[in-house]
């Protein structure tokens, strides 16, 4: 079992034709069963062509409609990613995931805006994407270091998720799904969100969950953890030595306004119960003796 | 990207929103003559530099005569000016706003941020004028009326007046607040900013509402539709090393410790950085070198974190997806040559052709002292830096 994707997941990708695109395509085609998931490309004007053997199309309503695909994966560049999402909840996807980092924070807030009450979810903006092992790998992340499994994986950033996935494959753990839900300040998906499919998911025994400094969504991802889940967590933020005021790479991670400072996330982690640990190289070890001492 | 106050007022007048009368003067004698263009009585002389807290610093004084001007910019221009956001050696003034002065009856905050949690753009106010937010969110939340906008519909005119009366503007002047507050978040929206504050916006005796200060942080990711921003940015605000990470891509911030890092991916950054730490070190920078590092980029990146004088070891952690093991190894080792690298430099890679990779590096000849993983390396690279 898995969250949000599995082996029979149909994908379209918007900006297959770019090189970023194009390049990931290869690889998520080259990933398990990838070459029977990614069944449509869309990109304006060039229609009627393909890549790689798949069909490119000129709008993502006619993708779904001739391909099937009812996920899509974003690699717009940053002017027009936020309109390709908009595009995509228009023609009422289940998922849109958008890989493309830089979208300008007020496009986000008017897209964010037209979602509500629509039924599509997104991840990202600005992630590695996610993977269910051995099944599919929608994104940008190395398909080699995962291992099919039932730990969970969510996270903020995109090799801190590799680092906490290589060591639990390291340690034999195996992963069920592994999301990325990106380091942008406005976004999809929250780790509170991809928690409750863990939660529910027959197929997962237990999560890390990765964080970093910025706003407060660990703090109620861990509040809601407090009273409703039913598996062990394991959590790590980074940026404890990050200073405030100063943008750490990815545009959501950002101490400001005394708000979104790891001590306190780890804090409040701590109190709701989850197993929290300091070092970034112990994630996996972390897990192991839950999983023992459970 | 911060630009200066009296730029901030600038782009406030464009939007409507009214402000003193004032110029931007680089030398004394620009002060006293836009002081004596502006006429009146009282003048206030201000610092301007990126960072907040001014007044505390010594940095704004109000002068009553042409010779007080003279002497308050006399004092003001070239100090270096320490404030609570500044770090101990302060930030050197070279340019300043003359205003006019003005009478002023009473105070008031207004600031505007892209709120996470809503995920709208959030109007805050207060009628705690003059004083840090942060403070007054700690002690008396209450005093802090927020309104979250509505993208589509904007910041209507009742909903402006009444947040003017929530935070004490009196009916007379709640006009002149409604089109502070709007004029405020059309800003916000058209120009793509993250952060805006007015601290004061002010009540003066003759009734009129003024911003007296003007703060603003623009989201970097929207300057591209912006030349008009950018045009703003003063390079002498912005740390030379950050500058010249720039150029070429790189994600860098100077911090006060002497371990350079260079890793890809902002998370596993400030993982290392804090690894650093709970092993007994202290990270110099951190150094987020992106997805598609080459051997130019790491060349310039070593360059980057050779030129601070602090630095006493080098730790490079790579987890490798997009990103070969192995190409960033040959950038590594070029880069160590080029620059005649002479402090100890620890390498930790993994993912992407790892083995191949660390035979790079071990078939290099160069000193380089290999990490097995996260720990290990940041246990090597404090050892190295303590001279062990």
């Amino acid at each position: 079992m898995s969250i949000l994707i599995d082996k029979n997941t149909r994908v379209m990708t918007q900006g297959m034709t770019g090189k970023v695109g194009q390049f990931h395509t290869v690889n998520c085609k080259a990933y398990a069963n990838g070459a029977e998931c990614f069944v449509a490309g869309v990109t304006p004007n060039k229609g009627g062509q393909s890549f790689e053997g798949i069909p490119i199309y000129n709008s993502v309503a006619e993708a779904k409609a001739q391909s099937g695909a009812t996920v899509s994966v974003i690699y717009v560049p940053p002017p027009y990613a936020a309109a390709a999402i908009d595009e995509a909840v228009e023609a009422d996807l289940d998922l849109v995931i958008c890989i493309t980092e830089g979208i300008p924070v007020h496009d986000m807030l008017r897209t964010r805006y037209k979602m509500q009450g629509k039924h599509t979810l997104l991840i990202g903006p600005n992630c590695p994407g996610l993977i269910t092992p051995d099944e599919i790998k929608i994104g940008i992340m190395p398909g080699h270091i995962h291992r099919k499994g039932r730990i969970g994986v969510v996270s903020r950033s995109g090799t801190l998720t590799y680092e906490a996935v290589g060591q639990l494959t390291a340690l034999g753990l195996g992963q069920s799904s592994c999301v990325g839900i990106g380091g942008d300040p406005i976004n999809g998906l929250k780790h509170l969100d991809v928690m409750k499919l863990f939660n529910d998911d027959p197929g997962t025994d237990a999560v890390v969950m990765v964080g970093e400094i910025g706003g407060t969504d660990e703090e109620e991802c861990a509040r809601w953890i407090r009273h409703n889940m039913n598996k062990p967590v394991v959590g790590f933020i980074a940026g404890v030595t990050a200073p405030p005021g100063k943008r750490m790479g990815h545009a959501g991670a950002i101490i400001s306004g005394g708000q979104g400072g790891a001590d306190t996330k780890l804090a409040v982690m701590e109190e709701c119960g989850i197993h929290i640990t300091r070092n970034p190289a112990e994630m996996g070890r972390v897990m192991q003796k839950v999983l023992k001492g459970s | 990207m911060k630009i200066h106050e009296y730029q901030g007022k600038e782009i406030l007048r464009q939007f409507g929103v009214v402000t003193p009368r004032g110029a931007a003067c680089f030398s004394v004698a620009e002060a006293v003559a836009a002081a004596q263009q502006l006429g009146g009585t009282v003048w206030v002389v201000k610092a301007q530099i990126h960072a907040g807290g001014r007044g505390k610093g010594g940095g704004v004084k109000v002068a009553k005569s042409l010779d007080e001007v003279r002497s308050a910019a006399q004092q003001i221009l070239g100090m270096h000016l320490v404030t609570h956001q500044t770090g101990k050696d302060g930030q050197v003034v070279r340019r300043l706003l003359i205003e006019e002065g003005a009478q002023i009856s009473k105070e008031f905050y207004l600031g505007m941020v892209v709120d996470r949690g809503s995920q709208r753009v959030a109007l805050l106010a207060s009628s705690e004028g003059g004083m840090e937010i942060e403070q007054v969110a700690a002690h008396s939340p209450e005093k802090i009326h927020t309104v979250r906008i509505d993208p589509v519909a904007g910041l209507g005119a009742a909903e402006a007046a009444s947040a003017a009366r929530r935070i004490g503007i009196p009916d007379a002047a709640v006009a002149g607040a409604v089109t502070a507050l709007q004029g405020l978040y059309r800003c916000f929206v058209e120009k793509d900013a993250m952060l805006a504050e007015i601290n004061p916006l002010v009540l003066t005796a003759d009734g009129r509402v003024l911003a007296l200060d003007a703060k603003f942080n623009f989201d970097s990711n929207a300057l591209y539709r912006h030349p008009e921003i950018v045009a703003y940015r003063d390079l002498d605000e912005e740390d030379p090393a950050e500058i010249e990470a720039s150029k070429f891509d790189l994600s860098y911030i100077s911090l006060d410790g002497d371990i350079g890092c260079l890793v890809n991916g902002a998370g596993l950054a400030m993982a290392t950085m804090d690894i650093i730490k709970l092993y007994g070190g202290s990270p110099a920078n951190f150094l987020d070198v992106g997805g598609g590092a080459d051997k130019e980029k790491v060349t310039e990146a070593f360059k980057l974190m050779l030129k601070n004088p602090n630095l006493r070891a080098i730790l490079v952690n790579i987890f490798g997806g997009i990103m070969k093991c192995d190409v960033i190894a040959e950038g590594v080792v070029a880069a160590a040559r080029e620059v005649h690298l002479k402090v100890p430099l620890v390498v930790r890679l993994e993912g992407t052709n790892v083995e191949l990779g660390k035979k790079i590096l071990a078939d290099s000849g160069l000193p380089i002292i290999s990490g097995s993983d996260m720990a290990d390396a940041a246990q090597k690279v404090v050892d190295a830096a303590r001279g062990a």
